[in-house]
């Protein structure tokens, strides 16, 4: 199974209380699915928003896209730079 | 090559130096200030660091092909920002004054809907909030995008 490293930011980050986590998803798996692994492993995480802003090796990307070995996923609380 | 974040005060100087040229007589500075709303003492930037970096160039490359005859620079301020200080510059040379402009507010308005980038305010009682990104306050409840 491929193993793809999670971070959070922010708010997220003190909601999770972690700045990251390293998963094991399955072949195939999207960022969604990720997500929901999220939920089951850490369950502070129940409290992050359904369809949070997601980056995928250092783009925004939807929740379908896929993700392989090595990836790095990112949730991104609401963006306020500037 | 200056870098696009920092945690010191921000010179406008560099980005002046990084945009203009004689070609250019049209030069526009943004400068994006820690306002004292609610008795804000200041506010902690904290970013996707490597993101944001990857984000600023994509930004940068893109508004420069739209509008080809300009040049355009900006700085992120990271860490405690004092109430008056900047958080952002943007600099934008052109030939002519519209299209300085013109880039200039790209740049801006693409850094708020695409920089990961987050903000808590640091209050006179003690208290912090994080910033969502319509400038409303969220003290608990979390709210999508």
């Amino acid at each position: 199974m491929p193993t793809v490293t999670v971070r959070f930011f922010a708010r997220y980050a003190e909601l999770a209380g972690r700045d990251s986590i390293a998963l094991a998803v399955p072949a195939a798996a999207t960022v969604g699915d990720v997500l929901a692994r999220i939920r089951q492993e850490i369950p502070e995480a129940g409290a992050l928003p359904d369809r949070p802003l997601t980056a995928l090796n250092l783009r925004q990307v939807r929740l379908d896209a896929q993700v392989k070995e090595g990836d790095e996923v990112a949730l991104l609380p609401p963006l306020a730079g500037g | 090559m200056m870098d696009y974040l920092t945690r010191n005060p921000i010179a406008i100087e560099p980005l002046l130096a990084a945009v203009q040229s004689p070609e250019r007589g049209g030069t526009c500075v943004f400068l994006g200030t820690v306002r004292g709303d609610d008795e804000v003492t200041g506010i902690a930037y904290s970013a996707y660091d490597e993101m944001a970096v990857a984000e600023i160039k994509r930004i940068l490359d893109e508004t420069q092909a739209r509008f080809t005859s300009a040049r355009v620079m900006l700085q992120h301020r990271l860490g405690l920002v004092p109430l008056g200080e900047a958080s952002i510059a943007i600099a934008a040379a052109a030939p002519h004054r519209d299209e300085a402009f013109a880039a200039c507010r790209c740049v801006i308005e693409e850094v708020k809907k695409r920089l990961p980038v987050w903000k808590k305010e640091l209050h006179a009682d003690g208290t912090t909030t994080w910033v969502d990104p319509s400038g409303k306050q969220v003290a608990r409840g979390l709210h999508d995008r």
